[in-house]
């Protein structure tokens, strides 16, 4: 593939990773963290943890959208998809994620209509086939996946679609990402940043982090030559002693952003006081609903869910994981009870979670050589 | 890890403190047993997963279905069972076939139903002689539609080399079943020159695919219409006993196993093989033939190609000593110009897949997981 393989040349993979060997001052140990959850898939998937020298320590963040939607609303989910006359569209990942009884793949075997969908215009486009049934579309992520759905609504509202409602579970990076850093129980040495969030926001956004934390931020590309470079960039600060936002993924990343995605989307969506996320509890001002002018499309409206709030399973620590506390292989449940067959914590569901990332391709990359 | 990329990173330690990379090696064992225990099926319902060919099918296959019905013949898990009768070896196998759409660039439901069982029974290493044929059509269904579907049955028979001997018809109300759903059933007579078991694998031997990989999974997933996506890719349906043959008659004795790579595709053939054999298998993920337009659909829609389905590819596992005897054939047998050694067999981690990623890398290829593409075949 043009314009993708140059980014997974092995050659080129090795040159960076000889400059990161002698970029890195020995003895020293390296945290940094990868906050995009398409991050951590490439590194296991490509296998980049094997290019890095032993001192340089990749840690998960909190940037995967399924993984950080919390349990009482993936029951709100099921209980609209029961709803009589309901087709319930969602991403496929979504599919998977448990509820406190059993997850939405469940609710279609005990016959409710679940379809999944790749895009929020291909349930706009059921709806529009289905006139006699309502269509609710379970819109999930950061600002990544925010533009795309807000542009749905705002065609759906335009062409006038009657049955098509939104589930609003849209999230924002920063509030987590400064819950984060306030957290004491961390030691990070730098940020790779999240390069799709930042295709929408711009890299400003993120100058907090090393102006507010002091913490070297590099928003990064997801081939696995982009990472490392990316890591490159940020062991190169911290031998400088410079600390600033810089840009690695600039043939996509503007450094303003996209402002006619960030203009529709606050059109089309309002700041929630306070959203709940796996894991890390409320955080305030951190989702998104619909604003005032889409509220007929707003299916949180429309429907009386149980809006309940399901507290985690004891032994699930998908929290402590996307904060990158601990390593997947440390949660009590890994592996054992938490399999990406049945999952008990998102992160094992998403193929963007870093306990199914290390589950389905990190085992034995690291140390167990081939005999 | 290549050689050359242990120089460029320096020897890997284990990480930040032992204790994490104890508790990491003991949790990886703990897992390693879990997994080489036979699949359970604890599920309340059946879910699409279940027809996915990926760990929930193992889950209802080997929890369920095995159990029950537990023989020898069974119990080998193979594409087809071997019988015997009065001394002759035959393999018998049955399929079912429930694609959407019916037809689809390449293909269509009645080739796919004789080649899929055809194919079972090559890789029981038997030339297919016979099937039956179970129509379950749909009140409403257009004449033609049946019409086309009994004529591309018979084409595909022809070049297949084998005989419809026998068959059924059922008709069910409307929407009870989705147009038309087809079974065949086939025998043929084992070969003399095979000696094939999915048990027989040994470290050295040598991993084989017969062809470009994804074409069925793809043609299909653009047939319906849902991504939006143009391109021009047909399924790779098509009879692989001529491969076989030739393989049995230039590296006979060599050949250790075969399957053909539908459901679930390589990496679910492989993992099979790694976990009844008890051996690890390498994959050189630089060396799978992965036609442009299955890696750019599968780029896209999150997919491994190595996850999705073939109705024409074959996988070979073969000694060392006749691997190029055997990749020379298939090269030469109809569509396996692009045929290519993949990897190998190792001896550790029993039971499992590793892909060296073309990027230097070395990671795991586990099971599918879930169902990306319900109705393949």
């Amino acid at each position: 593939m043009k314009f993708v393989d140059e980014f997974r040349d092995a050659e080129l993979g090795r040159v960076l990773a000889h400059e990161i060997l002698g970029a890195v001052e020995p003895g020293r140990h390296y945290k940094i963290m990868e906050v995009c959850g398409g991050h951590t898939h490439s590194i296991y998937k490509y296998g980049v943890d094997d290019l890095l020298p032993a001192n340089v320590e990749l840690v998960h963040g909190p940037g995967c959208p399924v993984c950080v939607i919390p349990m009482g609303r993936v029951d709100d989910a099921i209980a609209m998809a029961h709803e009589p006359g309901v087709i319930f569209t969602c991403f496929g990942d979504m599919m998977r994620v448990p509820g406190s009884h059993g997850t939405l793949t469940d609710a279609s075997a005990e016959g409710a209509d679940i379809r999944m969908v790749y895009s929020p215009l291909d349930a706009l486009r059921i709806a529009k086939q289905n006139p006699d049934r309502t269509v609710v579309f379970f819109a999930i992520g950061f600002e990544t996946t925010a533009p795309s759905t807000a542009l749905t609504l705002k065609r759906a509202k335009a062409e006038g679609v009657p049955n098509f409602f939104c589930f609003c579970n849209h999230v924002t990076i920063v509030p987590p990402l400064r819950a984060l850093l306030e957290s004491p129980d961390l030691r990070l040495d730098g940020f790779i940043g999240p390069g799709h969030v930042s295709t929408v926001v711009g890299a400003r956004p993120l100058e907090f982090i090393p102006a507010d934390y002091g913490k070297p931020v590099v928003v990064s590309g997801f081939e696995p030559v982009d990472i490392l470079q990316s890591v490159l960039m940020i062991v190169r600060q911290l031998a400088a002693g410079r600390c600033e936002v810089e840009n690695q993924y600039k043939r996509i990343v503007p450094y303003e952003g996209n402002l006619a995605a960030l203009k529709i989307m606050s059109e089309v969506f309002a700041l929630r006081p306070h959203f709940e996320w796996r894991g890390l509890g409320f955080i305030s001002h951190s989702g998104l609903k619909l604003s005032e002018d889409y509220a007929d499309l707003d299916a949180e409206r429309r429907y009386t869910i149980p809006n309940v709030r399901i507290a985690d399973p004891k032994a699930c620590q998908c929290g402590e994981v996307l904060k990158g506390v601990i390593k997947p292989f440390e949660c009590k449940v890994f592996g054992t009870a938490c399999t990406p067959e049945r999952p008990i914590g998102t992160c094992m569901v998403s193929s963007e979670g870093a306990c199914a990332a290390y589950y389905n391709y990190g085992r034995f990359a690291r140390e167990k050589q081939l005999v | 890890m290549s050689e050359t990329s242990v120089s460029a990173a320096g020897p890997r330690k284990l990480g930040p403190s032992d204790d994490v990379a104890r508790r990491e090696q003991k949790i990886l064992g703990i897992i390693e047993t879990a997994r080489a225990k036979r699949h359970k099926f604890r599920d309340e319902r059946i879910t699409t997963a279940h027809g996915a060919g990926g760990k929930a099918t193992a889950g209802l296959i080997e929890g369920l279905l095995l159990p029950a019905f537990a023989n020898p013949a069974l119990d080998q898990l193979a594409d087809a069972g071997t019988v015997t009768i009065d001394g002759t070896d035959i393999a018998m196998t049955t399929d079912a076939f429930v694609v959407s759409p019916l037809r689809f660039p390449g293909g269509s439901i009645g080739e796919l139903a004789v080649n899929g069982t055809a194919n079972d029974l090559a890789m029981a290493g038997a030339k297919p002689q016979a099937l039956t044929l179970s129509l379950i059509l749909e009140e409403g269904l257009a004449a033609d539609v049946l019409k086309a579907e009994v004529e591309a049955i018979a084409h595909a028979a022809e070049q297949a080399g084998v005989t419809i001997v026998a068959g059924d018809t059922k008709v069910v109300a409307r929407g009870q079943a989705d147009q038309m759903y087809i079974t065949t059933t086939g025998i043929g007579k084992v070969d003399d020159r095979a000696a094939l078991a999915p048990t027989s694998l040994i470290p050295g031997d040598r991993i084989l695919v017969s062809g470009p990989i994804g074409l069925h999974g793809t043609a299909i997933m653009l047939a319906r219409g849902e991504f939006e996506l143009g391109a021009a890719v047909e399924s790779d349906t098509r009879p692989l006993w001529p491969a076989v043959d030739a393989m049995f008659e230039e590296a006979g004795p060599g050949l250790r196993c075969l399957r053909d790579a539908t459901r679930g595709g390589v990496a679910s053939v492989l993992n099979e093989l790694a976990r009844a054999s008890g051996v690890a298998i390498l994959v050189r993920e630089a060396t799978v033939p992965v036609p442009a337009v299955v890696a750019g659909a599968a780029e896209l829609l999150g997919i491994d190609p190595m996850h999705v389905a073939n109705e024409g590819v074959l996988v070979a596992i073969v000694d060392p000593a006749h691997a190029d005897a055997a990749l020379a054939a298939l090269r030469a047998a109809p569509g396996g110009e692009q045929a290519a050694e993949i990897g190998e067999v190792k001896t550790e981690p029993p039971g499992m897949v590793l892909v060296e990623t073309a990027f230097g890398g070395k990671r795991v290829m586990d099971q599918l997981v879930g169902d990306p593409l319900p109705r393949i075949c």
